[in-house]
């Protein structure tokens, strides 16, 4: 293998950088549309449920409930709004201003001390069934803890346990113990969101070359495909390696996602699936020849299975049979695993190798069709 | 790489070459077992009308494409077996020149250096040869997209000259360049193949281009019909082309009644007169062509290639639609009555002034024409006209109708043929007449009425129920212009109607023109082909949104009149008013 690089190369590299120079849509692919995108989703897709407005009804006010409504404020999940009826309570969950309703009865304080427990009333606003089903989760917990507290302080047995000090089930997270959804949401973002730039960056620039006539008359110069492919591959794998590097830092010091494992083995893992990506993007530009339709496919054909398939949002564990078998072909996946374990666990090698040799075969697939595609002709 | 030195003495060689192309899921054959040779030196034209096959067989010489049989051979070496060989050896400029447009004049020649690798002791001097020839050494700093259409091409051609080709392959360089640019790059090609002794291969859909060829290829719906010397050609033709005159009949009606004539092959307006080319074997005298107008004088003039393309093009069974001469008593005299005005007519985007200050004024039954190169204002003012744009300042007066005021009711008056036709390809002839009169308003036995004359009058009672998408480009014409009439309109505005149509469907559009012309409908035309100016009654050269000069085409040739040019045509008359207008550099 030469190391030499022909001058053509150097001159084809040379014009591409100042192609990107003067027109900013690269650059703006490479950089903007990451930062932009990981705003957005790091902000606005959060699968917690932070300062859930509750509604509380307090029939009877006692020291008892105004302990439990008072442990209620504490919680940082809940933001309990104080309503003087039910009837209010219903009115303000049918403006969607509080999203459940905590309704104590005039006989929970009486309960409460002849028993040890009383039955607290939940309403739950229906209308998106995933909140509503972790605002019920964290309101039972407040709930019990509140009763183990009491329980402790008073001298009485917990209800349901009939020896004080019985086994308790307690959870432990392991990797995110904060149970922060983002921490794991950002890296996975970071797969997907490379996976678009990566492929509407080479798909792009070659359309537009298409649109332009200039890819015709390069052609009709004694440049062969191979510089031709390997001009349009490097420029942009730098640029969106640059995308990528910003994508890291802004998870890091933005976000405050840990990153645990090593820096190489994220610049490594990049690198693989970069290839893969530009290799996507260079298949499709050799079926699209406008910019519009090549920006169509590539979010089609990239974007979407990245996001649904990768298993960075959905569990790929709990997608029936056939799709599953289907994420196998998306590229993200693996490198959805290989982040993951580098922010959150660390370099896990029983993780990372078999996914990077993953990756070694999807960047060789997408490159090798993409070569074999591409002709040096127009038909 | 093997030699045969049969082909080796030719520049190119094709040899029996059949190339076809899937359009949704039919074969359509874009070159069909074409022969042809191209001989080393000098610059040998591809001629013909859009869709013969010239961009294909360029693609196909350049090893661009690949032909499904036979076999191309440049300069010795077979192109299907070492492409890359080929390309190392020749320059190519596609249509659109091949430029990186966010690239400098500079950078775009270093790109092309490069790509050819070109040893950069020797750019400096090939660079200071290429920048001269072609007048951009005072642009190397500007991007590509920032000079003008005529700089774009001299640029796409220095591209294609940094390394000397043996052979220049130019497809179609001058379409869409005016008439200056078009005169500067033939110059160039002409300095190229005597000094530097290149061989060119310059496709082209004027025919007057092809005069200036060493030889020509030409060629119609994917075959060749003709090859040689052009002069030759034109020789043949010799004795066969008269200027006819008659004292008392109109121009247009002497044109009609001499196309129906049998022993004419072609009649055309020019000017004042109506040029004729005789049948071979006519007898050439006006008892023979015209024994209803005895009065009227036959001149003898010179043939010209065009003439010659024509009798090709009749010989290859490319029918002409038979018209019957318009009635000999024209409905209406053309009375004084103006039917569109327009005065201090102003249209500025931003600070830029696309169209300023202009004034003129077109009689009913009138033919008005506007012309001008790319970017002079022409599309602007159209727009204006049928109240698609509303202009900054000025009046306008269409069909008497305030155009600010009630710009609907002055389009109910307008028919308007738009440039590339704007069919829907997807309905079929019969759908799209159908649509467009509902559109109008037609509807019950009005619209049934239209609709048969249309079919009738352009024949296309055959082709109603054919896709419109896949009529020939005539065809389309037809159905665009039948369109266009389908509400009668009082006014007709034609933007550039006849662009890319081959050289008998343009006559045969003009004649229906000229008919409507004497029915009295007022046209207003915008065109390119310098020629086709001759058939107006009046026109009006614009550069740069202003006017530059207005009157009969007999006038505006006389203004560039000298001792030099004593017979100067519409295209030197042209080039003289736009480089006094706006090329003072270039005239001094």
């Amino acid at each position: 293998m030469s190391i030499r690089i022909s001058r053509r190369l150097r001159g084809l590299v040379r014009k591409e950088f100042v192609q990107i120079r003067r027109d900013p849509s690269s650059l703006a692919i490479a950089f903007l549309l990451p930062a932009l995108l990981l705003l957005l989703f790091g902000y606005g897709v959060s699968l917690d449920a932070y300062h859930v407005r509750v509604g509380v009804v307090v029939t009877q006010p006692t020291a008892e409930t105004a302990s439990f409504t008072s442990h209620l404020q504490h919680s940082p999940y809940f933001a309990p709004v104080a309503l003087p009826d039910i009837q209010a309570a219903e009115r303000a969950i049918g403006r969607r201003e509080i999203s459940a309703i905590l309704w104590l009865r005039e006989d929970f304080t009486r309960k409460l001390l002849a028993s040890g427990g009383a039955p607290i009333g939940v309403m739950l606003d229906g209308v998106d069934a995933n909140t509503a089903r972790i605002v019920e989760g964290y309101l039972q917990q407040t709930w019990q803890t509140w009763l183990a507290a009491r329980a402790a302080e008073v001298g009485q047995p917990v209800p349901g346990a009939t020896i004080s000090g019985a086994l308790a089930v307690t959870g432990r997270v392991w990797f995110n113990p904060a149970v922060q959804s983002r921490d794991y949401l950002v890296p996975g973002l970071i797969a997907v969101i490379m996976t678009l730039t990566g492929a509407l960056l080479t798909a792009l620039v070659i359309a537009r070359e298409w649109e332009r006539g200039t890819l015709e008359a390069l052609m009709v110069t004694p440049v062969s495909l191979r510089e031709i492919i390997v001009s349009k591959l490097a420029p942009y794998f730098v640029l969106g390696m640059g995308g990528m590097a910003v994508s890291v830092a802004m998870a890091v010091w933005l976000f405050h996602v840990p990153l645990r494992g090593s820096f190489a083995v994220l610049v490594l893992a990049a690198s693989l699936f970069m290839g893969a990506a530009l290799g996507m993007g260079l298949l499709i530009s050799s079926v699209a020849r406008n910019q519009f339709v090549a920006g169509q496919i590539a979010i089609i054909v990239t974007f979407l299975p990245a996001f649904i398939l990768s298993g960075f949002i959905f569990d790929i564990g709990s997608m029936p049979e056939p799709i599953r078998l289907f994420t196998y072909l998306v590229a993200a996946r693996y490198f959805v695993a290989i982040l993951q374990s580098v922010f959150l666990a660390g370099d896990v090698w029983s993780v990372i190798l078999p996914n990077a040799a993953a990756l070694v075969a999807m960047a060789a697939i997408f490159l090798g069709l993409a070569r074999l595609v591409t002709r040096k002709r127009l038909d | 790489m093997a030699r045969n030195p049969e082909t080796d003495a030719a520049a190119i060689a094709i040899e029996a070459v059949v190339k076809r192309f899937r359009e949704r899921g039919r074969e359509v054959p874009a070159l069909k077992a074409l022969t042809a040779t191209v001989q080393r030196g000098g610059v040998t034209g591809l001629i013909g009308p859009d869709g013969a096959g010239k961009t294909t067989l360029m693609r196909l010489i350049a090893g661009l494409l690949r032909p499904d049989s036979g076999r191309i051979t440049v300069l010795g070496i077979d192109v299907r077996s070492d492409p890359l060989a080929v390309q190392g050896a020749i320059g190519y400029m596609p249509q659109r020149f091949g430029l990186y447009e966010d690239l400098t004049v500079r950078e775009n020649l270093d790109l092309y250096a490069d790509l050819h690798d070109v040893d950069p002791a020797e750019r400096q001097a090939r660079y200071a040869e290429l920048l001269h020839m072609t007048g951009l050494a005072p642009f190397t700093a500007r991007l590509a997209g920032k000079l003008s259409g005529g700089m774009k091409q001299k640029l796409g051609l220095a591209c294609t000259l940094v390394r000397a080709p043996a052979l220049l392959l130019l497809d179609e360089p001058t379409v869409g360049v005016d008439p200056v640019s078009r005169r500067e790059l033939w110059q160039i090609i002409d300095t190229l193949t005597r000094t530097e002794g290149m061989t060119v291969l310059l496709s082209t859909a004027y025919l007057d281009e092809a005069e200036r060829c060493r030889s020509v290829l030409l060629m119609h719906e994917g075959t060749l019909i003709g090859e040689g010397d052009p002069k030759q050609r034109t020789e043949t033709m010799g004795g066969r082309s008269f200027h006819v005159d008659a004292e008392g009949t109109g121009r247009r009606r002497l044109q009609a009644l001499l196309a129906g004539a049998p022993g004419v092959l072609d009649a055309v307006i020019q000017g004042s007169h109506v040029r004729i080319v005789t049948r071979p074997g006519a007898t050439a005298t006006v008892e023979a062509l015209l024994p209803t107008l005895p009065g009227a004088q036959l001149v003898a003039v010179p043939p010209r290639f065009e003439d010659s393309f024509i009798d090709l093009l009749s010989e290859h069974g490319t029918a002409q639609a038979k018209m019957a001469p318009p009635p000999v008593d024209p409905v209406a005299a053309k009375d004084e009555q103006d039917e569109i005005v327009v005065e201090g007519l102003t249209r500025r985007f931003g600070d830029f002034y696309a169209v300023k200050d202009v004034s003129f004024r077109v009689r009913r039954g009138e033919i008005f024409g506007l012309l001008g190169a790319n970017g002079a204002g022409k599309s602007t003012t159209f727009r204006m006209l049928c109240g698609l744009l509303p202009p900054s300042a000025g009046t306008l007066r269409v069909a008497g109708v305030d155009l600010r005021a009630a710009a609907a009711a002055a389009r109910a008056r307008i028919g308007y043929m738009a440039q590339r036709f704007s069919l829907y390809g997807d309905l079929s002839v019969m759908q799209n007449l159908r649509f467009i009169s509902a559109a109008y308003g037609l509807g019950g036995q009005r619209q049934r009425d239209r609709i048969s004359w249309a079919l009738a009058e352009f024949e296309l009672a055959a082709l109603a129920d054919a896709t419109s998408r896949d009529l020939p480009l005539g065809y389309k014409q037809r159905l665009a212009l039948a369109a266009a009439l389908m509400h009668e309109p009082d006014i007709l505005f034609l933007d550039e109607p006849t662009s890319g149509v081959d050289p008998l469907a343009r006559r045969e559009f003009w004649r229906r023109i000229n008919g409507l012309a004497e029915a009295g409908v007022t046209v207003l035309v915008t065109t390119h082909f310098m020629e086709e100016a001759e058939y107006c009654d009046r026109l009006l050269i614009m550069a740069q949104g202003q006017v530059l000069a207005e009157g009969t085409s007999e006038s505006v040739k006389a203004r560039a009149r000298s001792a030099a040019l004593p017979e100067p045509t519409m295209e030197d008359a042209f080039i003289a008013l736009v480089q006094a207008a706006i090329h003072p550099e270039i005239a001094a």
